[in-house]
């Protein structure tokens, strides 16, 4: 009898309770969800920073999340076109399908860079819609935090307003933030870098770093030893100071271009939890400004 | 009784049933509402005032932060709305054994998918040979279907392979499809050629359901997703259940009916999984196959009942720290068991005929590289009892364990890309070895979807 009473009293206790389920798609989107909502969310993020997003599997446990999400953050611009699509689809949730208030795309919310005038595989895996790596311009984390504030509050109108006070504390510690990156990076305004992929377009926009070259012949494609040895060649002419990865790319290439000319192989966590101290997003941006000034010196 | 009553109370007030019929309270919210109503309309003129002045003075106040304005939208012309498409070409050079006829000792034929007499069936042709052009075109129809076609292309034919259309706004975790479609029994049914992580499909899906390796039918399939951390789907389908091993009986109501659940998650960061067990039942009248005859002569038989097949199947996947790109694992293996019964006229004489046949695959392929994968894979099927009646007079009936194994080797320059070196002996038919090389390529051309797990 005491375990029926249990059970109804679980069962009656689950609509009443006001947490949003919100699946992010990337580690980043999760952690500006954390900083905004608190513990008025139950944040799940599909990857890691140790998982490329592009190549993510839609595998069982993301449709059981998805099925339950009250709102999708997602980056957009086609990042996570492998298989999110098949994840909302198959869902069987109404809420979180594309056009409805409950799917958000951060890179919706900016002005992408490197948008291709033409869109073609002989250029390798190119996003029609620009590069979707937009969190690394912390300017764009604010219009995104704004942006979702807003569709929590929408969502979530019973705490509407501790979305927005969230967000207001938050963009007031971040634009003091940005400040001071701002000032301790300026001695890494015009220096030419080497780049695994094209994940750091947007940091370099940024800090005014200047992408010399990419490791990957073309986005998407794997470093060849034929492309790294024009990358070698091209030294003399534009010489690069450092080459930079994010935690989930290989570290070989990056290696072998670093012995071969003496520059640094840079690892940047490059999203939250891709080196031990980037635990949230000001650490993902201390560490690496941190990380950048050290490999300057 | 009193804990009985605290229960109670907190369930009600967990659920917010708690209502308070105070007059007083009532008369305060008029009041409150009386208030907002007033106060929202002072708000709106002012507003209105404030854009009036906007719209007067000159450009609108410097951005506290020099950030990047939001993209403009896309351009928005009528062939936007075009749906996605895609192209697989496919094809291989393969060597191996010259066979009058190709089968599986043992089990029935399914009678294949040759494109008009005197072809030669896919799975039979030596040399250079081309498969089918898969034309895909999919979109979403409007914010609550989407629906997708599948066109098999071939010399002088057009199949088509699917057509459906799916839910996309039912929620619940319930999903709808209607139309043409793969079963979603099983591992593989759903997945298509150019997914398979070999050249052919397993002897079990060509016995089971013939070279094709999949079984689709006309009709609907209900799907529901449970909301629980576990991966847990259940799913029903009924459909005209005019391919093998039913026969097109054109009647009303279900020609056949299929049942399947799929459970699956996650065990740490590195490893997931899924196991499902599918049930599919139809009816065959008249389903024509030769036999070989106790003389060694050919026997045609026509076979009219039920054929019930269950099919259980697990999936294993493990990546380094879940990121499959570079380095990942995958085991699958699916068992099947089959049961006919009903009658089978040789000579327009009809006699009890059943049987009971069984078989499985297991197989796994290891990706080592971004570009580089290699596989295994073992099958076995048994010929389990069949029982021919007065027939088996007639009919040469042997207990027969049809096996193959198979080694592959594929190269992929992009996800578009693909060749693949395929070594196997097949043994699946009585007193022959096949040593046979395939090789294969597949590449996918356009808006390529995503691929199931």
């Amino acid at each position: 009898m005491r375990i029926l009473f249990c059970l109804l009293l679980a069962l009656a206790a689950l609509p009443a309770r006001a947490d949003l389920n919100v699946f992010a798609t990337v580690p980043e989107w999760a952690a500006l969800a954390r900083e905004i909502g608190g513990d008025k969310l139950r944040v799940y993020s599909a990857t890691t920073a140790f998982q490329d997003p592009h190549r993510i599997e839609a595998r069982p446990s993301l449709l059981a999340q998805a099925r339950r999400a009250d709102l999708v953050v997602a980056a957009g611009a086609d990042l996570e076109t492998a298989w999110l699509p098949l994840v909302l689809r198959d869902s069987g949730n109404a809420a979180i399908q594309p056009g409805r208030p409950g799917y958000f795309e951060a890179a919706a919310q900016v002005r992408r860079l490197d948008v291709p005038a033409v869109v073609d595989r002989a250029h390798g895996d190119v996003h029609a819609a620009g590069n979707p790596h937009i969190h690394l311009d912390p300017r764009n984390v604010l219009k995104v935090g704004e942006a979702l504030s807003a569709r929590l509050a929408e969502l979530d109108a019973a705490n509407a307003a501790a979305y927005r006070a969230g967000y207001a504390a938050f963009a007031t510690r971040w634009q003091a933030a940005v400040a001071r990156w701002e000032k301790e990076a300026a001695p890494l305004k015009g220096m030419p870098v080497l780049v695994h992929h094209a994940s750091f377009a947007y940091l370099n926009h940024w800090l005014g770093l200047v992408e010399v070259g990419a490791l990957e012949p073309k986005p998407g494609i794997e470093p060849t030893a034929s492309h790294l040895g024009a990358l070698l060649a091209q030294q003399q002419a534009k010489p690069a100071r450092m080459v930079l990865r994010t935690a989930y790319q290989p570290d070989g290439p990056s290696r072998w271009i670093a012995g071969k000319t003496g520059m640094p192989a840079v690892l940047l966590p490059y999203t939250v939890g891709g080196t031990p101290e980037a635990k949230d997003l000001s650490g993902l941006f201390d560490d690496t400004v941190q990380r950048l000034l050290k490999a300057a010196r | 009784m009193s804990k009985k009553l605290t229960a109670l109370a907190l369930l009600l007030a967990a659920s917010g049933v708690v209502q308070a019929e105070d007059g007083d309270l009532a008369a305060i919210r008029a009041q409150i509402d009386e208030m907002k109503k007033t106060y929202e309309q002072r708000i709106a003129a002012l507003e209105q005032k404030l854009a009036q002045a906007e719209a007067k003075t000159a450009p609108p106040a410097a951005q506290p932060m020099p950030a990047i304005e939001p993209a403009p939208a896309a351009t928005s012309a009528a062939s936007g709305f075009n749906p996605e498409v895609s192209l697989i070409l496919q094809g291989q050079y393969r060597n191996m054994k010259q066979l009058d006829e190709r089968g599986i000792t043992g089990f029935v034929p399914a009678g294949g998918h040759d494109h008009g007499a005197g072809e030669i069936e896919d799975g039979s042709k030596r040399g250079f040979s081309v498969n089918h052009t898969e034309l895909v075109l999919a979109a979403n129809i409007d914010p609550y279907w989407r629906g997708q076609a599948i066109l098999a292309l071939i010399d002088g034919a057009v199949e088509v392979e699917e057509a459906w259309f799916q839910s996309l706004g039912l929620g619940q975790g319930i999903g709808l499809k209607g139309g043409r479609f793969r079963s979603g029994i099983g591992y593989l049914n759903e997945q298509h050629p150019h997914m398979w992580d070999f050249s052919d499909a397993p002897l079990m899906y060509q016995a089971l359901f013939g070279t094709h390796g999949s079984y689709a039918q006309d009709g609907v399939q209900a799907k529901w997703l449970a909301p629980t951390e576990l991966f847990v789907e259940l799913g029903a389908e009924a459909g005209r259940g005019a391919a093998f091993p039913g026969t097109d009986r054109n009647g009303n109501g279900r020609g056949a009916a299929a049942l399947f659940a799929h459970v699956g998650g996650d065990v740490g960061v590195a490893h997931n999984w899924r196991a499902g067990l599918s049930w599919l039942t139809t009816e065959a009248r008249n389903r024509a196959a030769h036999f070989e005859g106790v003389a060694g002569d050919e026997v045609e038989g026509a076979f009219s009942g039920s054929s019930r097949t269950w099919i259980a199947d697990f999936v294993w996947k493990w990546a380094p720290d879940g990121n499959p790109k570079y380095r990942n694992f995958k085991f699958q293996t699916e068992y099947f068991q089959r049961q006919e019964r009903g009658t089978l006229a040789v000579d327009d004489n009809p006699d009890a005929y059943r049987t009971r046949q069984s078989g499985w695959y297991a197989q796994g392929v290891y990706q080592f590289t971004p570009n580089w994968r290699a596989g295994l894979r073992y099958e076995q099927l048994d010929s389990g009892t069949r029982d021919f009646g007065s027939h088996a007079a007639t009919v040469l009936v042997e207990d027969y364990r049809p096996k193959k194994a198979s080694a592959m080797l594929d190269y992929s320059w992009s996800e578009f890309s693909r060749v693949r070196l395929q070594y196997a002996q097949d043994k699946s038919m009585l007193g022959i070895t096949d040593h046979q090389i395939t090789l294969q390529y597949v590449m996918s051309l356009g808006a390529h979807g995503a691929h199931k797990f």
